[in-house]
């Protein structure tokens, strides 16, 4: 398979335009200009339409425009203008329309600084906007999945009529590495019945998320409680390392998942048996894995670059026998994978 | 016998849940009327946004979008780039485009969206129980502004549609009063000439129409009709602002 070498935001562009996505609507912020920048290049030449958008406000709401009109949309930003985007993330999950937001994390509070960091885990994969929804949440670790992981969002935001983000942090963004840039399966883009395209020869239809009847909002809540069901049911993604055999289980996600990996090989060279879960939805959230894991391997140790943010969702998931430690580095700290072996030989010394 | 007065095709036969002495309806109507004659009803989509605005698809047989507050015109870019054929238009009241999407409303229009904003001025947040909003009067009481809105600490009400028609991606802007017959057809007359330019690709079109809200305003139907005259016109003078011949771009 013919590979190029491609940074991290260019292979999610491109993955954008392979997934069939013509609409991207997005305003300028750091680590993930590469993205607009690319695609304000090579959308016209697919008859696609690039906006510079004067807000991430309005970004986000093109973008509901678009979708709206039946039609593969995205936009992509970081911390701050994620956050400018939620209200209208909020109320297309509440009018059941697709969507692709990417967020290549800067480290917050506030306007933060542009360093590889995870503090946006609880924002994405915990609501963010209002009201109660999720959405559905990638997580990247390689050029190679910021690629294919597009076009996967992009199926499962049609899928599920569901916004889908991918969450990365500036390493993934933008190192270089080998990539794939054909999918690896041919890209379907689903018919949709439910678009505004005129009423011509059928009923209106209605997209909205305003329900002020008597208990006409609990009944949608409800049947939205049923999708993201199905999704917790169907949609799992993670990869394993070395769980066989360990006597601890790292969980990490994205950058800290490869940096473990290192650490792994590491600390099995010294007869140390650690292993790794990788969640690569973090919503739905790997919760039966690492729960089935953890019966047998008694010590987890969650990695993160934050202060202890899916930490939480390893605690839920967790055996309750488990043992979990957390090592974090926020704010734009990469862990060496010798802080993680450090880490984990003090947890397995631990009685 | 000859029918010569009917309820528009473009608008349905429902109850309606404005206040007696709204004119909201005759907007609804006009915008109706409008769609009917140009024959645009199964190619045009409405997005309302968010206030007395809101249940647009409640009396309109075509598609709707409902817009997050203030962002209709947002969504109108969105959707007119992804169906350039079809005749898209914002329904927004001065709370929601005034305030809250101002920022949307400028920079669609400085594009040029081929769009139109039929923008509803009744100078207070209606659904909400009539807040003091931008386009508040000097000196109008509001349950926001109680003393009356004083510019020391208020400012001046905001006049959109001569704001707009600055923008060089304008080409209609106007305003019009809907509170007696004589402006309800010089009204219909814009609407039509807004959906007209529009599917004639001329770029983005406004028409601002001056509205009762006698609730919120505290007084009578009429007594609204009188304030619309005496104290709206006098500060959001009626006329044309912007109107493109041709599709006259720089």
């Amino acid at each position: 398979m013919d590979r190029r070498l491609t940074k991290g935001n260019i292979a999610l562009a491109e993955g954008a335009i392979q997934a069939h996505c013509r609409y991207y609507f997005g305003y300028p912020i750091t680590p993930q200009n590469d993205i607009p920048e690319y695609l304000s290049r090579n959308l016209p030449k697919v008859g696609g339409v690039f906006i510079p958008a004067e807000s991430e406000i309005a970004s986000i709401n093109m973008v509901m425009g678009a979708a709206a009109s039946g039609k593969r949309a995205m936009t992509s930003s970081s911390g701050p203008g994620i956050s400018l985007m939620q209200e209208a993330l909020s109320y297309m999950a509440g009018s059941d329309i697709p969507c692709v937001v990417v967020n290549i994390m800067r480290s917050g509070p506030g306007l933060g600084g542009i360093a590889p960091t995870q503090g946006d885990y609880s924002q994405a994969v915990h609501g963010g906007g209002h009201g109660d929804y999720h959405s559905i949440v990638l997580a990247p670790a390689s050029v190679q999945e910021m690629f294919d992981l597009t076009i996967k969002a992009f199926e499962l935001a049609d899928t599920y009529r569901n916004p889908a983000m991918i969450i990365a942090d500036a390493m993934i963004g933008q190192f270089q590495e080998p990539c794939r840039l054909t999918p690896r399966e041919p890209v379907v883009v689903p018919d949709k019945p439910w678009a505004l395209t005129g009423c011509k020869g059928r009923a209106p239809q209605l997209l909205k998320s305003l329900y002020l009847a008597d208990g006409e909002q609990e009944a949608h809540n409800l049947v939205m409680k049923q999708k993201y069901d199905i999704i917790r049911d169907r949609e799992v993604m993670y990869e394993t390392r070395h769980l066989e055999d360990a006597e601890l289980m790292i969980v990490a996600f994205g950058t800290p998942a490869r940096i473990a990996k290192t650490a792994i090989e590491n600390l099995r060279a010294r007869g140390i048996r650690a292993g790794l879960l990788r969640p690569i939805s973090l919503f739905p959230f790997p919760v039966h894995q690492v729960h089935d894991f953890s019966i047998r391997i008694k010590k987890i140790l969650v990695v993160e670059m934050n202060t202890g943010q899916m930490l939480r969702d390893v605690q839920i998931s967790a055996h309750r026998d488990s043992r979990i430690f957390f090592y974090g580095r926020p704010g734009g700290g990469v862990p060496y994978p010798d802080d993680i072996e450090a880490q984990v030989v003090a947890a397995l010394e631990e009685a | 016998m000859n029918r010569i007065f009917q309820r528009p095709a473009s608008l349905l036969d429902r109850p309606t849940h404005f206040c007696p002495g709204c004119t909201h309806g005759i907007a609804h109507r006009l915008i109706a009327e409008a769609i009917d004659e140009l024959g645009i009803r199964e190619r045009t989509i409405g997005i309302p946004g968010v206030g007395c605005c809101v249940f647009l698809y409640h009396y309109f047989p075509i598609d709707v979008l409902e817009a997050p507050h203030g962002r209709a015109p947002a969504c109108a870019t969105g959707m007119k780039r992804a169906q350039p054929d079809k005749i898209i238009f914002a329904y927004q009241g001065d709370g929601d485009m005034a305030a809250i999407g101002t920022s949307e409303v400028i920079h669609a229009a400085n594009r040029g969206e081929n769009v139109t904003v039929f923008y509803i001025n009744n100078s207070v947040y209606g659904m909400t129980g009539g807040q003091m909003a931008p386009t508040t009067l000097l000196g109008q009481q509001t349950t926001t502004s109680p003393y009356g809105r004083d510019f020391k600490s208020e400012g001046y009400p905001i006049r959109m549609a001569e704001m707009l028609a600055t923008l060089e991606g304008v080409c209609y802007s106007t305003r019009v009063a809907l509170h007696t017959p004589r402006h309800v057809n010089q009204a219909r007359k814009a609407v039509i000439k807004a959906l007209e330019m529009q599917n004639a690709e001329m770029g983005f079109s406004v028409v601002e129409m001056l509205s009762t809200c006698n609730t919120n305003w505290r007084v009578t139907p009429l007594e609204a009709i009188d304030m619309i005259e005496n104290e709206m016109i006098p500060y959001y003078p009626l006329g044309v602002f912007k109107e493109r011949t041709g599709k006259d771009f720089l």
